[in-house]
């Protein structure tokens, strides 16, 4: 049991609560570093891939997970981000300035397809946004002089400061851009959490009616998540096209938008964790299936076969097993296995059980 | 001058007059209660100085300021605070962070500054935190400030809503039923804290309640409602003695 001894209110400030923690993150960071020096080109390439779903998914949890506005068209704002950097590299802007454009572009653009969307809640919100990620494809063909229709766009070679990056040419290199990318949205995530816009948005997904007798403006506050969480999505969407290399119309499905909440739910919602955890579930595991079935494969002696639908197959099973059994996430999971170590022996199973709310008869909508 | 002037003010949902033709005013330091039976219209009342309802006529004046000319969200920021009759905490975040939504509408940072932490951010943080501690202490919340709402039991959150009101540093407090659901003791405590809210803090206080020991213990006035309209106004036992308010709570003899 550990008992931090708190003199100075800068330590709940700061974003570590002890030394140890803050070394488990530092050596979590030292290797995530050394990566590229410790993985060959493989699977540096499915971490690459995990860390921009991180992003992702960090983008959708500032809306969904704190804001508590679900949103199934995020993979919209992927394809928003993914055009507008490309769009602006091939106007020969560099990428160090074409990235954060794409990002910013994005973010404004959220905030006026969420206009009309303020005034809605949970299923309806879910609805009109899943109707933005469906549109999105036709709008994609439609402009065909800008985006390339159905024939889609190849994402050209960029470079930060000289140093040339590519996804396949110089996978290493790649891999540092979008760990960069990741340690910043990171933090930024962080400090918005620890401060008066982050328990904004907080307040406002817990309860509406009194976050605004506090004080809080609702609407301008969910536009100020929009535009944070588009944003962060759109820079996940520019390091996706970069990462493929190749997209279209049909890339940034409804199904990623699917994806990318369940992602966040399976992780855990409400926490910074949760979008990593989910998305090294939803990233790895597409590889860890089909190298199983090579195992199986090899041990029953027979041929490797395709199963239609497998993945999708076990992604639903995943989520209705997490729903079930674990609505918290595999981090609220993780927090209770750690509580029972800390607290052990005196670790009470109904410590997490969440108590029956009281009459809300006076909800004000 | 009175800190909060109610004039005329009549709301009505479709066909039902919640609030009818009702005028108050409530002076500063006092602790005024409102009291009715069920359906009165009491917490309409909150939630018309709340802004969240927009009366259909009559004029709402906190000082020289025209509510009405603001919006619910700008109410806090003219100093009025409340609770809530059936608790409205941000359940899934700690304590702290309830309290600290309560500072909101001294927030002077931008998204910009706050996304990097700036040390003016840092700072303001410092500050809001020091005025939280000053209400936990005055609360006794100390044990709780760590602990997630959705875990604490209804008299700690019927607390701490009175707190999160106070950390806005308001000048008038609504509380809605501050003692519902609260047990012997509780009661006591609350009834010490209003005390103390008004006395140490110099803050008015408003409130609807239904217990009257509370109420004759506490509030320099009284105002007895029924149907939405005024009944009796006056100290608690004449309002007690009313025989008005008598009738709408048990009938009249016959």
């Amino acid at each position: 049991m550990r008992i931090v001894f708190k003199t100075s209110y800068l330590q709940d400030i700061r974003p570590w609560k002890h030394g140890y923690q803050l070394s488990l993150y530092l050596i979590l960071l030292a290797l995530a570093l050394a990566a590229p020096l410790l993985l060959d080109d493989f699977y540096l390439g499915e971490l690459t891939n995990v860390l921009i779903w991180a992003i992702a998914g960090m983008g959708l949890m500032v809306l969904t997970g704190h804001t508590g506005q679900a949103s199934l068209g995020h993979a919209a704002f992927l394809a928003l981000g993914c055009y507008a950097n490309i769009i602006l590299l091939e106007q020969g802007l560099p990428f160090l300035l074409a990235f954060p454009l794409a990002g910013l572009i994005t973010g404004i653009l959220g905030v006026i397809i969420a206009i009309p969307a303020l005034r809605m809640h949970g299923i309806y919100l879910a609805i009109a946004t899943l109707a933005l990620s469906v549109l999105m494809d036709d709008i994609i063909v439609l402009s065909e002089p800008l985006t390339g229709g159905v024939a889609g766009k190849f994402a050209p070679p960029v470079s930060v400061l000289g140093i040339e990056i590519d996804r396949w040419g110089t996978p290493r290199a790649f891999y540092w851009l979008v760990f960069a990318v990741t340690v910043i949205v990171t933090l930024g995530y962080i400090n918005l959490l620890r401060s008066p816009l982050g328990r904004s948005f907080i307040a406002v997904r817990d309860s509406e009616v009194s976050a605004q007798a506090m004080g809080v403006h609702i609407a301008r506050t969910k536009a100020m998540s929009f535009f944070l969480s588009c944003a962060i999505t759109g820079l996940a969407g520019a390091l996706m096209g970069l990462f493929a290399g190749a997209f279209n119309n049909e890339t940034f499905s409804v199904v990623i938008s699917i994806l990318l909440l369940m992602m966040i739910v399976i992780g855990g919602l409400g926490s910074i964790h949760g979008a990593f955890l989910g998305a090294v579930v939803i990233g790895f595991l597409p590889q860890f299936l089909s190298i199983s079935k090579e195992w199986v494969g090899a041990l029953i002696g027979g041929n490797t076969v395709a199963i239609p639908g497998l993945e999708t197959g076990v992604f639903g099973l995943i989520l209705i097993v997490f729903v079930l059994f674990e609505p918290m996430g595999i981090y609220g999971r993780w927090l209770k296995i750690r509580t029972w170590f800390e607290l052990f022996p005196f670790y009470r199973r109904d410590m997490f059980k969440r108590q029956k709310s009281y009459l809300k008869t006076e909800r004000l909508r | 001058m009175s800190l909060l002037t109610l004039e005329n003010v009549t709301l009505r949902f479709g066909g039902l007059t919640a609030v009818d033709a009702l005028s108050f005013a409530v002076e500063p330091g006092e602790v005024f209660a409102i009291v009715g039976p069920n359906g009165a219209g009491k917490s309409t009342v909150f939630n018309l100085i709340s802004r969240f309802y927009d009366p259909v006529s009559g004029a709402i004046h906190l000082e020289s300021e025209d509510l009405l000319a603001h919006k619910a969200s700008d109410v806090a920021n003219l100093g009025i605070a409340r609770t809530f009759q059936n608790i409205e905490l941000f359940e899934h975040a700690t304590v702290l962070q309830n309290l600290l939504v309560g500072r909101h509408r001294h927030r002077r940072s931008t998204m910009l500054s706050e996304l990097l932490f700036l040390p003016s951010v840092r700072r303001a943080e410092i500050e809001n935190r020091e005025k939280v501690e000053e209400i936990i202490d005055f609360l006794d919340l100390q044990p709780y400030r760590d602990k997630m709402i959705a875990g604490l039991p209804y008299g700690v959150r019927k607390v701490v809503e009175v707190a999160r009101a106070l950390a806005t540093d308001p000048r008038l407090l609504l509380l809605d039923e501050p003692a519902s659901g609260l047990s012997v003791e509780e009661t006591s405590d609350m009834r010490w804290w209003i005390e103390d809210i008004r006395r140490q803090m110099g803050i008015t206080v408003l409130m609807v309640e239904h217990d009257m020991g509370l109420v004759s213990g506490v509030s320099d006035r009284v105002l007895a409602m029924a149907d939405g309209a005024k009944l009796a106004l006056g100290t608690p036992s004449e309002v007690q003695s009313h025989p008005a308010v008598i009738e709408a709570y048990l009938g009249r003899a016959s």
